[in-house]
C-alpha cells in the first residue's frame, strides 16, 4: 500500500509541477490542483498508513499503537478546505485576467503573434 | 498580567472586519470609525504586550486555548520578538489610516475590511506557537493580501496578481510539504515540543527532518524575496495601490520573523552537533545573493514604485544575511534595521503612490524615470541648467513638504548619519567586524555598505528627475490626510532617532531572549505541566 500511495504522489507532484511551469493559466491552475492533491496525500499519508483502525480512544485500557493518528487527518482536512479556497480565488483572478487581456497567457501577452 | 492580552491582537481585528462587512459599505462613516477603533486598539494593545514581556525576568507569556496542555492543544505565544512585532504591525496600520481615508480606496470593494483581516493573519503569525496554526494564519493573511494587491482592478494590477497568487499557492504547499515532514518524524508541531525533541531525534530520521525543514525554510524565503525565489516582489509591490504597498512592507518581514524564530528555536546551539547552526550558511549567502540582485534591480529601475519594491528587497536581503550570521550583537541590529527600514519603506511608497497619480483617483499611472543613456542625461542637464538664468521659481508649499519627505526618505533607506536609518546600520555593522567569525561577515558588511551608496546614486537620480528638471511637471493636489501618514511614519523614524537608546536597549534584550530559546522552551512546556 505504501508503494502504491508513494508513486502516486509522485506522478500527480510530477505532473502538477510540469502543468505549472506551462504558459496557459488553465493549465497553471491545474498544476497547482494536482500539487495539493499530492500534498494533501502526503500529509495523510504521514501519519502512518493502517486499515480499519480507530482515531478515537474507546476505552482506558486501549492499545496506542493500534489506533490512526488523528492529527494528520485534521490537518489534511484544515488543508483541503484552504486550499479549495485558494484555488476557487485563484480561478475568479485567471477570469478577470482573460476577460482584461482577452487571452489566456500568464503574463497577458501572447508570445506568438 | 491577563492572559487572554495575547490572543486580542487577533481576535480584535477578526470582530471588527466582521462588523464592518455587516454594516456594509454604504456608511462609509461608520466602517472608518470601526477601522480606526481597532487600529487604535491594536497599538495600545501591542504597547501592553511590550510592557508585560519586558518586565524583569519575565518569561514569554503562554495563551493556551481551551486550556489544553501545551503539547496537545494549540497555544500562542508572547515573547519579546513577538510583541515587537505586533506593535510595529499595528503602529504601521494606524499610520496609514490618514491615507486609507481617500477617495481611491473605493475604487474597489472592501479595503478596510481586508486591511483588518490582513492585521488579524499578521498577529496570528507573529503571536502562534505551533507550525500548523502558522500555516492557517498564513493563509489568513495571505487570502486577505491577494484581495488587497487586485484592490483596484485594471490590467497591470490583475497580471502582477495573478504572478503573486500562483507563486505564494506553490509556496503555500511547500509550507504543508516542510510541516508534515518534520511532523512524520517528531510526532509534534508545537514549536517549544520541536526544539526539545530536535537534540534526540535518531540519526536515521535526521537527514528527513532537515529535508523538512529545509522545505519549510524554501516556503518562507520565497515570502521573503531570496534571489532567486524573489522576481515576483518588486513587479507586484509596484502594481499595487500604494497603501497596500506599504503593509506589504511589513509582510516580507512575516517571513524574516519566522525564520528568525524557527531558526535559532530549532536549530540553535541547543540542538545538539548534527543540527545546531542547520540553514544558517544558506541564509547568509542568500542574504549576499539577495542584496546584489536588490541593488542591481534598484539601480536599473524605470519607475517610482519599482525602485521602493527593489529597496525591500534590499531590506530583506540584508536582514537574511544578518540572520544567517547567528551572532546576538547582530541580530538585535537587524531588528533595529527591521523597524527602521519597514517605516521608510511603507513612507516611501506612499510618497511614490502621492508622485505618480495626477490627482484624479482613478489614475493607475506610475511615475517613469528616465533611462541612464546619454541622451536622456543631456536633455535632463540642459534643462536643469536652462532653468537657472530665470527668475526664482516659486516652490509652492506641498511640493517644499514631497521634496523634504523624499529627501528625509532616502536618507533613512540608504542609511546616511545622522537619521535612525544610520544608527540602526551602524547597530548591524559594527558587531560584524569584531567577531567576524564566520567567513561571509566580511562579505555581506561590505555589500551592505555597498548597496547604501547605491541607494543614494539612485534615490537622487530618482529625486532630481522629479523636483528639478521639469519644473512644469504637474504635481497632484495633494491633501493634507495622504500627507498625514507620511509625516507620522518619518517622524516615528526622526523620534526614533532621538530617544535610540531605549528600543535599542529593548532589542539587546530581545537578541538575547531569542538566543537562548531555554526559557521559551520552559515557559510554554511548563504551562502544559500546570495544566489540570
Amino acid at each position: 500500500m505504501e508503494l502504491v500511495l508513494a508513486v502516486a504522489i509522485g506522478i500527480l507532484a510530477a505532473s502538477g509541477v510540469w502543468l505549472l511551469l506551462r504558459p496557459r493559466t488553465f493549465q497553471v491552475i491545474i498544476g497547482l490542483t494536482l500539487i495539493s492533491y499530492a500534498v494533501n496525500l502526503f500529509i495523510f499519508s504521514i501519519g502512518g498508513l493502517r486499515t480499519g483502525a480507530d482515531p478515537v480512544l474507546h476505552d482506558a485500557a486501549g492499545d496506542i499503537a493500534q489506533y490512526a493518528d488523528p492529527l494528520p487527518q485534521a490537518l489534511v482536512l484544515t488543508a483541503i478546505v484552504i486550499g479549495f479556497a485558494t484555488t476557487a480565488l485563484f480561478l475568479v483572478v485567471l477570469l478577470t485576467s482573460r476577460g482584461l487581456t482577452g487571452n489566456d497567457h500568464v503574463d497577458g501577452e501572447d508570445g506568438t503573434p | 498580567m491577563s492572559n487572554h492580552l495575547i490572543i486580542a491582537p487577533i481576535i480584535t481585528p477578526l470582530l471588527v472586519a466582521a462588523l464592518q462587512l455587516l454594516v456594509g459599505e454604504k456608511r462609509r462613516r461608520t466602517v472608518l470609525a470601526l477601522s480606526i477603533g481597532s487600529c487604535v486598539a491594536l497599538v495600545l494593545l501591542a504597547a501592553a504586550l511590550v510592557w508585560a514581556v519586558s518586565a524583569d525576568g519575565a518569561l514569554a507569556a503562554v495563551y493556551r486555548i481551551g486550556d489544553w496542555p501545551a503539547r496537545f492543544g494549540i497555544v500562542l505565544v508572547a515573547d519579546r520578538l513577538s510583541a515587537l512585532m505586533v506593535l510595529l504591525t499595528g503602529v504601521l496600520a494606524l499610520a496609514l489610516l490618514p491615507y486609507a481615508l481617500g477617495r481611491w480606496q473605493h475604487r474597489g470593494g472592501h479595503f478596510q475590511p481586508l486591511l483588518q483581516f490582513l492585521l488579524m493573519g499578521l498577529n496570528g503569525a507573529f503571536l502562534t506557537g505551533d507550525l500548523f496554526n502558522l500555516f492557517v494564519f498564513f493563509e489568513v493573511l495571505l487570502a486577505a493580501s491577494y484581495g488587497l494587491a487586485l484592490h483596484g482592478s485594471g490590467a497591470r494590477r490583475v497580471s502582477a496578481g495573478l504572478h503573486y497568487i500562483a507563486v505564494n499557492l506553490t509556496a503555500s504547499m511547500l509550507f504543508l510539504l516542510g510541516a508534515s515532514l518534520i511532523f512524520g518524524v517528531t510526532g509534534t508541531l508545537n514549536m517549544a515540543a520541536l526544539a526539545e525533541l530536535i537534540p534526540h531525534v535518531p540519526g536515521r530520521t535526521r537527514a528527513l527532518l532537515h529535508a523538512g525543514a529545509a522545505i519549510l525554510g524554501v516556503a518562507f524565503l520565497i515570502k521573503t524575496a531570496m534571489w532567486p525565489l524573489g522576481f515576483w516582489l518588486p513587479r507586484t509591490y509596484a502594481a499595487s495601490a500604494p497603501a497596500v504597498a506599504a503593509v506589504f512592507a511589513l509582510m516580507t518581514k512575516v517571513g524574516i520573523y519566522v525564520l528568525l524564530r524557527l531558526g535559532l528555536l530549532l536549530f540553535g546551539d541547543g540542538a545538539g552537533p548534527a543540527s545546531s547552526h542547520f540553514g544558517s550558511g544558506w541564509m547568509l549567502w542568500g542574504g549576499v545573493a539577495t542584496v546584489v540582485a536588490g541593488t542591481l534591480g534598484m539601480l536599473g529601475a524605470r519607475d517610482l514604485g519599482k525602485l521602493a519594491g527593489y529597496n525591500v528587497v534590499i531590506s530583506s536581503g540584508t536582514l537574511l544575511g544578518a540572520i544567517g550570521l547567528q551572532q546576538p550583537a547582530v541580530t538585535a541590529g537587524a531588528l533595529a534595521y527591521l523597524v527602521v527600514s519597514t517605516l521608510a519603506i511603507a513612507a516611501f511608497f506612499l510618497l511614490a503612490g502621492l508622485l505618480a497619480s495626477d490627482g484624479d483617483d482613478d489614475s493607475d499611472d506610475t511615475l517613469s524615470l528616465e533611462p541612464y543613456e546619454q541622451q536622456g542625461e543631456t536633455a535632463a542637464n540642459e534643462s536643469l541648467y536652462a532653468k537657472e538664468d530665470e527668475s526664482r521659481v516659486v516652490i509652492s508649499a506641498p511640493i517644499a513638504m514631497l521634496g523634504l519627505s523624499f529627501s528625509v526618505c532616502a536618507v533613512l533607506l540608504a542609511g546616511l548619519p545622522p537619521l535612525s536609518g544610520f544608527l540602526a546600520k551602524f547597530a548591524l555593522l559594527a558587531p560584524m567586524l569584531d567577531g567576524g567569525t564566520r567567513t561571509g561577515a566580511g562579505v555581506l558588511f561590505t555589500l551592505i555598505i555597498v548597496a547604501g551608496f547605491c541607494t543614494v546614486i539612485a534615490l537622487c537620480r530618482a529625486g532630481i528627475q522629479i523636483f528639478w528638471v521639469e519644473p512644469e511637471r504637474i504635481f497632484p493636489k495633494v491633501r493634507l490626510t495622504e500627507t498625514a501618514s507620511i509625516a507620522i511614519l518619518l517622524c516615528l523614524c526622526l523620534l526614533l532617532t532621538v530617544y535610540v537608546e531605549v528600543p535599542l536597549g529593548y532589542l539587546r534584550d530581545t537578541a538575547a531572549q531569542i538566543h537562548a530559546p531555554a526559557s521559551y522552551i520552559r515557559a510554554v512546556l511548563s504551562a502544559a505541566e500546570a495544566a489540570p
